[in-house]
């Protein structure tokens, strides 16, 4: 495109209405879905959908934060912000993909993990900590995808990956850019101002190494044609997944391993 | 006669600490760097959790914790070192180690300037190793005067060579955390800190080594949802604040106000994460005793 988007422009695509949702795209990705429930330790999060897939006949697991369209099917889901029990879940399908050899799928959506009296008293930080500690040593290839929002350590706790892609359009920051003015300069209003500084659109973060992969979206945003954009994200999962298969377990974990330890800029004498 | 030898010690530290009172008495980052003689306020503490008041030279004596209500105040790196290592052990791990400005952010640089003036040291994490009453482990003590402890890249990597090194000597890690989260000013970049200190912290953990988280005041956000809540054992100071969202953030998305007890060290220890809570005065004896208890375990494992 000739004139270039902004992080801010970006950002109102994501934030469309009809803008598919990860519940959208699993019935057009994957020729099967088994959807497995709990964390078997205290619940079932509605926050974070998962269950076993097929995609070319080849099973994973996959770990979906769902967003709704309607008011009504975002309180189901909590706006996306999974409690502890949500990040447990996935761990414990994490664990079960790694006992059955199937890559795990994640996508990440969520404008972070849930701020509350009972996440707090389940251990939110404890929770999203387990999944990084574990899927980082976790046996088996882990691919995670940025639908539109990845807030912060919520959409961390399922983005500790040998290869992060992201939605063209797709945002991954450290915290909302509203959250950003209002702490650093003291007014939320700066909003738009904070998106375009803090380097958060696919491109910045490929720049950054913390994504390797951009994946399409059509002109306008994914909204103007779902089909299309979940066919380019079969596209790249289905090659991803062949790639990552090849490579013997160890060499995978010392990748994965080295792409978040390259990671930090820093001086030293 | 360990013991007495460590009484000497411990009389040195003392003495060590009351040189350093004046200087971390004062409220944080006032820019004046003659604050020596001062104002009547420093003759009294007032306590944060209680609102009791109290003179700064018991509160000082008693190394910071409110004679009140036993909360545990905020120490600066330097204090915890000389409370925890024993005398002349400890050495610095990357001392020289400076965040840059991967965001272009307008006055960072000057703020880590100014806070590198005011504490002394280089970012918001000190690494190294020492000993703890005879025990030798690796160490790393968060300082919340610089950037409310802030985990940029500096503190993400300082964390994770210190683990990658007590990986490489086969020795236990004591971490005091506290922190205010990701440092935003870093943006994404500091967020991945999160991860990266998770994986240093798995890989010595899978050799069988020992690792003590200590959660002192206040361990809060990307910190306590990394390394902090990864601790074989981990202790908590008494009444310290220890939780992942900020009170109030949390508050807003209630609309409600929390319980005074709420994200203590004490709420922890109730909900089942935190193993132990242990007061100032304990803690090296109790260091050194769980690492002690844990010695040899790390070369056992190394089966392969």
């Amino acid at each position: 495109m000739a004139n270039k988007m902004t992080a801010w422009d970006r950002i109102q695509i994501v934030r469309e209405k009809t803008r598919p949702s990860a519940a959208d795209y699993i019935p057009m990705i994957f020729d099967r879905f088994y959807e497995l429930h709990g964390d078997r330790l205290f619940g079932d999060d509605h926050a974070i959908t998962g269950g076993l897939a097929l995609i070319d006949e080849l099973p994973v697991t996959l770990i979906a934060q769902v967003k709704g369209h309607t008011l009504e099917e975002n309180k189901q889901v909590n706006f996306a912000m999974p409690h502890p029990e949500g990040y447990r879940k996935a761990l414990r399908l994490m664990k079960q993909a790694e006992k059955f050899h199937r890559p795990v799928v994640c996508f990440i959506d969520t404008p972070g993990a849930f701020c509350g009296i009972e996440a707090e008293e389940r251990g939110q930080g404890e929770a999203i900590a387990r999944n990084l500690y574990e899927m980082m040593q976790l046996r088996t290839p882990v691919i995670s995808v940025v639908l539109s929002e990845g807030g912060s350590g919520g959409a961390l706790g399922l983005g500790v990956c040998d290869e992060l892609a992201m939605l063209s359009n797709a945002v991954y920051s450290v915290i909302s850019p509203r959250g950003f003015a209002s702490i650093l300069w003291k007014d939320p209003s700066r909003e738009e101002e904070a998106a375009n500084i803090m380097r958060i659109t696919a491109e910045d973060l490929v720049e950054l190494k913390v994504a390797e992969q951009i994946i399409p979206e059509p002109v306008g945003g994914a909204h103007r044609n779902p089909r299309l954009t979940a066919s380019n994200i079969t596209e790249y999962l289905r090659s991803t997944i062949l790639k990552l298969n090849k490579l013997p377990i160890d060499i995978l974990l010392q990748r994965r391993y080295d792409k978040f330890r390259l990671i930090g800029e820093y001086m030293e004498s | 006669m360990k013991e007495s030898a460590n009484k000497g010690g411990e009389k040195m530290l003392q003495q060590l600490f009351e040189q350093v009172k004046n200087r971390v008495a004062m409220p944080i980052i006032s820019g004046v760097t003659d604050r020596r003689l001062n104002v009547p306020q420093d003759l009294l503490y007032r306590c944060p959790r209680c609102g009791g008041v109290v003179l700064m030279e018991d509160f000082v004596r008693s190394h910071r914790v409110c004679g009140e209500c036993g909360y545990h105040s905020r120490l600066s790196a330097p204090e915890r070192l000389s409370l925890t290592a024993d005398p002349d052990s400890f050495v610095e791990y990357d001392a020289e180690m400076r965040s840059c400005n991967p965001l272009d952010f307008k006055g960072y640089p000057k703020k880590v300037e100014q806070l590198q003036k005011a504490t002394g040291l280089r970012d918001a994490v000190v690494t190294g190793e020492c000993t703890i009453k005879g025990q030798r482990c690796v160490i790393g003590v968060m300082d919340s005067r610089f950037m409310m402890a802030s985990m940029g890249s500096v503190a993400g990597e300082k964390i994770t060579r210190a683990f990658e090194r007590a990986l490489d000597r086969r020795l236990p890690v004591v971490l005091f955390t506290a922190s205010g989260g990701a440092r935003m000013q870093e943006g994404i970049i500091s967020l991945m800190q999160m991860a990266k200190t998770a994986g240093a912290v798995s890989r010595h953990s899978a050799a069988g080594l020992l690792y003590i988280t200590v959660l002192t005041d206040p361990t809060t956000g990307g910190v306590t949802a990394s390394f902090a809540s990864l601790g074989d054992i981990i202790l908590a100071e008494p009444k310290v604040l220890v939780g992942f969202a900020g009170r109030r953030v949390i508050e807003a998305t209630i609309k409600e106000k929390l319980p005074d007890d709420f994200q203590t060290a004490e709420f922890l220890l109730e909900h089942g994460f935190v193993d132990r809570i242990v007061s100032r005065h304990e803690m090296r004896r109790t260091l050194g005793h769980l690492i002690q208890m844990h010695a040899g375990k790390g070369e056992e494992s190394l089966g392969e």
